[in-house]
């Protein structure tokens, strides 16, 4: 049986946990709302974006690049986007849940942009072509690396596909892992930008104006196309943050929950005891009144 | 028809310049290209290098990265990687930047040629972002 002391002592430690989890989660609020925010600041990019490439599109014709080319091969590279920290509810868990051994075969190389997922990918056996960490503001450097080092595999013909998987931002309380296919380009769609259900149309514009193209329409597309991957795994990084800090945000908010419904039941055990002990005294003296007097 | 441009210079993260402006000279593919009002509508590749915008009569540098560029006769849309407004630059790092990457092309050593592209953006970039600084002055 604890005494009070005991009882007492653990109600300050539970309160302190409680104190720390409520401003984690107050800190991943506002982180989530950044990515969110550093997302649909990327909107005029793929406005813009989507413009050209509508344009260029329709001028170039019969268009072949590197990394639109099909091959019969089943080599496949994955870049694994996951958290770098812990404590962030179940978004590593459900992503890496979804990829586990049957979708990762002996010769799927893996190419980790997070702690979490290198981690993971070392104790299972998988074979980790790269490790990349990125920030929690994803800057657009980072991306180009990840983004990189994909099409290196792929142009030297290590792999014939490249998937990325992640944590797709749906809401506040809802993270569902995704997996998009990221090369071969098969069809040049627009590119959208912001996190959460209202996309952008992806249906391309143009046409309304007649452009000269310097070096050509092939050439301008040709160009573009690596940054329009860099943009899409661009965007894809702030959307895992996005679920991150959103995942985050609800599993301290539990958390905090947890430890303000621990620490009533405690106090209610520490008021009981203490009545108990002074009922017990009161007893006591009254007893021993009672064999002195009379 | 309108006598001012519209310059509108995008990246990933934000639109980093929005204004009507008389003129730009931007670094394109085939050389300095000179954009004035009522120009014929192009698209062009841009490479790391300044523009140059001229806006009430006065002259504005900006460094910008690898990136492309719309134009039509009223408006002159540029989307690219990094663009850095002269009052942001920090020299001290984009001298750093420009020395690494310069040090890097000297070793040689095994190099790619896209990495070898990549350094002569860097440099490029670098000695734009400085030059844009010390204009300013």
């Amino acid at each position: 049986m604890p005494s009070t002391r005991d009882i007492r002592r653990r109600i300050t430690s539970v309160k302190k946990t409680a104190q720390i989890t409520n401003a984690m989660s107050m800190v991943a609020q506002a982180k989530m709302a950044r990515a969110q925010q550093a997302a649909i600041g990327g909107r005029p990019y793929a406005e813009l974006m989507n413009r050209m490439l509508g344009e260029v599109v329709m001028h170039a014709g019969d268009f072949e690049h590197p990394l639109m080319e099909t091959r019969g091969g089943d080599r496949r590279a994955l870049i694994l986007v996951t958290t770098d920290k812990g404590m962030c509810g179940a978004v590593n868990t459900n992503l890496l849940r979804l990829v586990s051994d049957e979708f990762i075969k002996d010769d799927t190389r893996v190419i980790s942009a997070g702690r979490k997922g290198a981690q993971h990918a070392t104790r299972a056996g998988w074979d980790l072509a790269a490790e990349f960490s990125y920030a929690d503001r994803p800057t657009f450097a980072e991306a180009r690396v990840i983004t990189k080092m994909a099409v290196d595999l792929f142009e030297s013909g290590e792999v014939d596909h490249v998937d990325i998987v992640f944590s797709n931002f749906i809401n506040t309380i809802l993270q569902k892992p995704e997996v998009q296919t990221l090369l071969p380009i098969t069809e040049i769609k627009g590119v959208s930008a912001g996190v959460e259900g209202e996309e952008m149309s992806t249906e391309l514009p143009g046409g309304t104006t007649e452009f000269l193209f310097e070096p050509s329409a092939g050439g301008v597309l040709g160009e573009l196309l690596p940054h329009y991957l860099n943009f899409q795994v661009h965007q894809i990084l702030l959307e895992a943050k996005a679920s991150e800090f959103s995942s985050k945000m609800v599993a301290m908010k539990n958390a905090t929950d947890n430890a303000n419904n621990l620490i009533k039941e405690l106090t209610l055990t520490f008021n009981k005891m203490r009545q108990a002990a002074i009922t017990n005294e009161l007893l006591e003296i009254t007893s021993a009144q009672m064999a002195l007097g009379n | 028809m309108a006598d001012t441009l519209k310059l509108e210079i995008v990246t990933p993260e934000s639109v980093i310049y929005s204004e009507d402006v008389e003129m730009v000279t931007l670094p394109g593919s085939e050389g300095e290209t000179g954009i004035y009002p009522n120009h014929v509508p192009l698209m062009t590749k841009v490479q790391s290098g300044e523009l140059v915008i001229k806006r009430g009569g006065a002259e504005e540098i900006l460094a910008v990265g690898e990136g492309f560029a719309e134009i039509t006769g009223d408006h002159v849309a540029i989307l690219t990687d990094n663009a850095i407004d002269s009052a942001n630059v920090d020299e001290a790092a984009a001298e750093e930047a420009k020395a690494k990457a310069e040090q890097r092309l000297e070793e040689g050593g095994d190099m790619t040629e896209d990495e070898a592209k990549a350094l002569n953006h860097a440099i490029l970039f670098s000695a734009a972002q400085l030059k844009a600084k010390r204009s300013r002055r």
